[in-house]
């Protein structure tokens, strides 16, 4: 909502400076988002007299220019504009002027050999509306030196303000006088509207043609022919108002209309009455209807939609915007002025729909003042009168304007209930009464009649709002919260705490968090095994972020091929966040996963080899995370493959037991990755934090005893000869079990394959620590040990001493 | 006896020469060993008289005694030598570099460490973190929080919808708002939490993105007012700043969910690009809150005068970038690498209380 100070003070009268009210505005509400002051922004113009122009000695198409700046010297100025002429009056910047619409500063130069101290303006320059082929043309009264805004009438500050959806009634400039007035800033010009007196009956009737069911949707409507008139130009103060604020002026008739609309919040609609057949009918559209509108294109109408029509069909949409063949031009000689009442859900369902949005649309969806409908139709009919002659007709009224009003029975008390302030009631009730409410009651509780201008007053909060919003929401003093007595309890969940745990686990690991999009293209989610109809989005903001991601690693995926198309091609990448399965609040989930590429660890180093990132590094971070979450990863069962993303020889599923599977590790797909336009290969894990086991609740953070043997452990390795293809994990397994009470850790030293080992054989050298546990093992006991070691590897996976 | 005086010099002139502990412990062997010839002096100890042994016996054993301690003194001397020699070797390039620890090299995204540092400040005021679903019903989006059908307050907030499949429509959330209401009609006041996550917009440009994050806080329960929203933000504002004091200016605005509704700003300084709060003479808008509406109350089961409580939401992505001073939004979500290295967190910079919460 925009609108000029000049217009302002026409409703108030107030002495109040403009950043007084600025001030004010926004204190009450109405917040000021922008104040275009042209004074300001143009206070280096000045009107310039051009002595004489000649031709530039070195360019054609440039003048040397002596222009008297009202300075008393003239000054020289080199101008390129084609109308830069001997006798010109137009606009002069002195160097150092800031060229708004260029966003330059002018400096005092050369131009060909020539100096050029300033410059002569166009519009365009001035960012002011205009002709901007050459240099502004004044008229030869222009006095130069005089400040342009100034001589020009330009210095009439516009204020832009932020219009809340609630605040239908400041919509219009007078209802912002109103809350200003009742803001203490001045005091609101209220003027009486006189009926127009009709000197002839209408000629054109009205019909609201509507089921019961559907009356809501046009309350009233009331029109008015005005004959004789002469359509022209509005007048300049008419015209200048409406284009300061970015509407271009057309024709008295029309610009009546949008003067009103933005004066009193009221739009009206006019109508050529030599172009309407017959009587007006108001009712719903039929579906197959058109309208050729005033925008200019022809929009498809349906029932759900009311329209106004005649003997030839759709004149105007109700509310939206009118028909271009009715329309008001310079050839009309009687005018229809229509006021109506719409239903403002209705009117936001039928511009949402036609993608049409107006100044009428944006008041009627908001709720007009149902009681000025008929003022409005008056006042709009005395401008016609004043502004092209003619005579009025009586008004035809069809419906009824309803007069509810919302009354609420306030206890005062309730000020102080929710915003903790203590008003005075008598002190609240003059401030409700600024703003148009009528107050009944005593000194505990009224009832509170809201102005038929407030349809957003529902009940007491509303109330304690427009009180406490006019005494001044800051003023309200800071109170502390209660707190609980003592320490702070904890507060997170599990799931919270493990999400937390994660990130810093992984952090730990050298990753890097990322955060990518919850939503992913078709593509990769349907190879991360996504991709349900349920998952996308009906109304995706670019291709590529159409469906709900399935898992965390096609967004990851895709953010290390970013890094390395910007030359950093060794990634290790983390995300803790949700995915999602299906639509369902049981279908997301919270996940942990994380890619590394190229390089692992420290990168290349002096001191070792590098080493490439893989599957065992994915399967460290994987085991890392679950160790730091106090997973439990004793029964944890690491099966070789996974889904189809990941590759099939290189990945392992990570499971409590086949139908308790938590995640993910290996390398990725090279076909996925391929499919992609990834550059792989790229080693993976992804956990599900929600499948993992609870931690065991327990009475006490007790722990279990530790039991610590005198004896000193003893260490004894094993080079075992298995097959190529035999699982490391089952040969310690084996191994482990050959004297679950001596045998402490069983861990894999190598594994070697080539001269030496059979073909298809590989070597395993296993590291046994055995923890005596009464007494010191005898030379015979432990022999014993290892004879049932390499009898139980055998036994289990055929495994045979090296 | 002349003997014995040549033997300790003999003996103590090969100790001293004595090259390396092999020489040195050759010499030993040969003066004190089984068949030494100071043990063989020893030996003749037995075959003497009284009156000669105690003479003899003494000279032998004060020769013995010198010549241990001049062992003792030369291989002190030896060892001394050799390490002398083992430290002038053992030389390295100390300005080699060490290989990195993942320590060094991992890092927190500053929008789980902004997420962190609030639930710090909020667990201490007494607010547990409540969460929700990102796909939500529009009834939880829209309705239970007094967005009426068709109301242009809808249309504030572009929203994503999913594919309807048979059943109900479904959304991306647009705000936290519906975990409030899941709060409110899962328990009973006094309630108070925050509702940090994810919520979408359908909108995409240098200052939006259709993905960001929000914080909002819920307390209701039979007294809190809008002095305590104020106090609470003004504390929130202050300690999530690690500033002395903040000074607030709230201004009335309209959200459906609230009534009265205020947006507020933060007093700061904006200074070369940067942004300082707790001084200066500017404000920034910083948040929106309000009264619960008694329509949103009453939606979820709650009686608008017994109860009453206060709701706010601020945008965590916007407070990490007014904090740390990241310019630009969408960074957040691109995870180039080099801006997570250098904006985000080390692993163990963990916001606390007693620590701050930023190193």
């Amino acid at each position: 909502m925009k609108f000029a100070l000049s217009w302002l003070k026409e409703h108030l009268d107030t002495s109040a400076t403009l950043a007084e009210i600025v001030e004010t505005l926004t204190r009450i509400g109405l917040e000021v988002e922008h104040v275009h002051d042209p004074a300001a922004q143009l206070a280096a113009f000045r009107v310039a007299h051009v002595l004489d122009a000649q031709r530039h000695p070195n360019a054609d198409k440039l003048q040397v220019c002596m222009v008297d700046t009202g300075d008393g010297v003239p000054v020289q100025v080199v101008c390129g504009a084609p109308n830069a002429r001997t006798g010109l009056k137009t606009v002069f910047s002195p160097p150092g002027t800031y060229i708004p619409a260029k966003k330059i500063t002018i400096a005092r130069g050369i131009i060909r050999g020539v100096e050029s101290a300033g410059m002569l303006c166009s519009a365009g320059e001035l960012d002011i509306p205009g002709d901007n082929d050459g240099i502004i043309e004044l008229p030869e009264t222009a006095p130069a030196g005089a400040i342009y805004a100034q001589w020009a009438g330009l210095d009439d500050p516009v204020i832009e303000i932020n219009l809340t959806p609630n605040r239908a009634d400041a919509a219009g400039v007078y209802g912002i006088a109103r809350d200003l007035a009742a803001a203490g800033l001045g005091v609101l010009r209220e003027r009486e509207i006189l009926p127009a007196v009709g000197k002839f009956p209408c000629p054109v009737g009205v019909t609201l043609d509507f089921a019961e069911a559907d009356k809501h949707l046009a309350p009233f409507l009331g029109l008015r022919l005005v004959r004789g008139v002469k359509n022209g130009p509005s007048p300049k103060w008419m015209q200048e108002r409406l284009r300061a604020i970015g509407l271009r002026p057309i024709n008295a008739l029309v610009d009546i209309t949008n003067y009103l609309t933005f004066d009193r919040a009221r739009p009206l609609h006019v109508f050529d009455a030599k172009r309407v057949n017959g009587d007006l009918v108001v009712r719903r559209a039929i579906k197959g209807e058109s309208l050729l509108a005033l925008d200019g294109k022809t929009h498809e109408l349906d029932d759900t939609m009311v329209v106004i029509c005649d003997g030839a069909g759709v004149e105007s949409i109700a509310g939206v915007m009118g028909g271009e063949a009715s329309g008001c031009d310079e050839e009309t000689t009687d005018v229809l002025i229509e006021s109506a009442l719409w239903d403002p859900q209705n009117i936001a369902h039928t511009g949402r729909k036609l993608g049409i949005v107006t100044d009428a649309r944006y008041r009627f969806e908001r709720g007009v003042d149902p009681a000025f409908t008929l003022p409005g139709l008056e006042l709009a009919t005395q401008l016609v009168l004043d502004l092209c002659g003619g005579e009025a007709s009586e008004p035809v009224l069809a419906g009824a304007v309803p007069c509810v009003r919302t009354v609420i029975d306030f206890p005062w008390s309730e000020t102080r209930r929710l915003a903790g302030v203590d008003i005075a009631p008598k002190e609240a009730a003059t401030l409700l009464e600024r703003l148009g409410f009528t107050i009944e009651g005593d000194e505990t509780r009224a009832r509170v009649t809201a102005p038929s201008w407030r349809p957003d007053i529902e009940g007491k909060a509303d109330i304690v709002e427009e009180i406490v919003r006019l005494y001044g929401v800051d003023n309200v003093p800071s109170t502390p919260l209660p707190r609980a007595d003592g320490v702070a309890p904890a507060v997170l969940t599990l799931m919270q705490k493990r999400a937390r745990a994660a990130r810093r686990a992984l952090a730990g690991q050298g990753l890097v968090e990322a955060v990518t999009w919850s939503f992913v293209s078709t593509e990769q989610a349907e190879a991360f095994g996504g991709g349900a109809a349920g998952l996308k989005l009906a109304n995706p903001i670019a291709a590529d972020l159409s469906d709900m991601r399935p898992s965390l690693l096609p967004g990851l995926v895709a953010a290390a091929q970013r890094n390395v198309a910007r030359g950093l091609g060794d990634q290790a990448l983390f995300e803790v966040g949700q995915i999602f399965l299906d639509p369902s609040d049981m279908g997301q989930r919270l996940a942990a996963a994380g890619v590394r590429r190229g390089l692992s660890g420290a990168g290349r180093h002096w001191s070792a080899k590098p080493e490439r990132a893989d599957a065992f590094s994915a399967r460290e971070d994987a085991m890392t995370l679950l160790q730091a979450l106090g997973v439990a990863t004793s029964g944890l069962q690491i099966v070789a493959g996974g889904p189809n993303w990941w590759h099939p020889g290189r990945s392992a599923t990570l499971q409590f037991g086949p139908k308790a599977i938590i995640g993910y590790f290996g390398e990725l797909h090279p076909r996925t990755l391929l499919g992609l336009d990834v550059e792989g290969p790229i080693a993976a894990f992804e956990i599900i934090l929600d499948t993992l086991p609870p931690p065991k609740s327990k009475p006490t953070k007790i722990r279990p005893k530790l039991e610590l043997s005198d004896l000193q452990p003893l260490s004894r390795d094993f080079a075992f000869i298995v097959d190529k293809t035999a699982a490391a994990g089952d040969l310690v397994k084996a191994v482990g079990s050959a004297d679950r009470a001596l045998i402490v850790d069983v861990s894999v030293f190598d594994v070697y394959e080539g001269a030496g080992v059979p073909e298809g054989k590989k070597s395993v050298g296993i590291a046994v620590t055995l923890q005596p546990r009464e007494k010191t093992l005898t030379d015979q006991e432990i022999e014993a040990i290892a004879l049932k070691i390499v009898t139980e590897a055998g036994k289990k996976t055929g495994a045979t001493l090296r | 006896m002349t003997d014995i005086a040549t033997l300790e010099q003999e003996t103590l002139r090969q100790i001293a020469e004595a090259a390396d502990e092999a020489a040195l412990e050759a010499v030993r062997l040969a003066a004190l060993g089984k068949k030494g010839a100071i043990s063989a002096l020893l030996a003749t100890l037995g075959k003497m008289s009284p009156e000669e042994r105690k003479n003899e016996g003494a000279r032998i054993n004060l020769l013995k005694d010198k010549a241990t301690e001049a062992l003792a003194v030369r291989r002190a001397e030896l060892a001394e030598q050799a390490l002398e020699r083992r430290l002038a070797a053992e030389t390295l390039d100390v300005t080699l570099p060490a290989a990195t620890s993942p320590l060094t090299r991992g890092r927190i995204h500053p929008i789980s460490q902004v997420m962190e540092e609030l639930s710090v400040i909020f667990a201490d005021m007494g607010f547990a973190v409540a969460e929700g679903p990102d796909i939500e019903s529009d009834d939880f989006n829209f309705t239970k929080l007094n967005f009426p059908e068709g109301h242009p307050a809808r249309e504030m907030q572009d929203t994503f919808f999913l594919t309807p499949e048979a059943g109900e429509k479904k959304l991306l959330r647009t705000h936290t708002s519906p975990v409030q209401v899941r709060t409110m009609l899962a328990q009973r006041p006094p309630i108070r939490v925050i509702c940090p996550g994810r919520v979408y917009r359908c909108d995409f440009d240098q200052t939006h993105t259709p993905m960001f994050h929000q914080v909002e806080g819920l307390v209701i329960d039979e007294t809190t007012h809008m002095g305590h929203l104020k106090w609470v933000l003004e504390e929130f504002l202050k300690s999530f700043f690690e500033v002395k004091g903040v000074k607030l200016r709230m201004r009335p605005s309209f959200f459906p969910f609230t009534e009265p509704s205020m947006e507020v700003d933060v007093q700061c300084r904006r200074q070369g690009g940067e942004i300082r709060f707790g001084e200066g003479e500017d404000w920034m808008e910083i948040l929106g809150c309000g009264m619960v509406h008694p329509n949103v109350l009453r939606n979820c089961g709650i009686d608008p005068d017994v109860h009453q409580g206060f709701a706010f939401g601020v945008g965590i992505d916007r407070l990490a970038m007014l904090k740390y001073g990241m310019s630009d939004l969408r960074a957040f979500f691109d995870a180039d690498t080099r801006w997570l290295e250098h904006y985000g967190f080390r692993p163990l910079d963990f916001p606390t209380l007693a620590g701050g919460l930023s190193s």
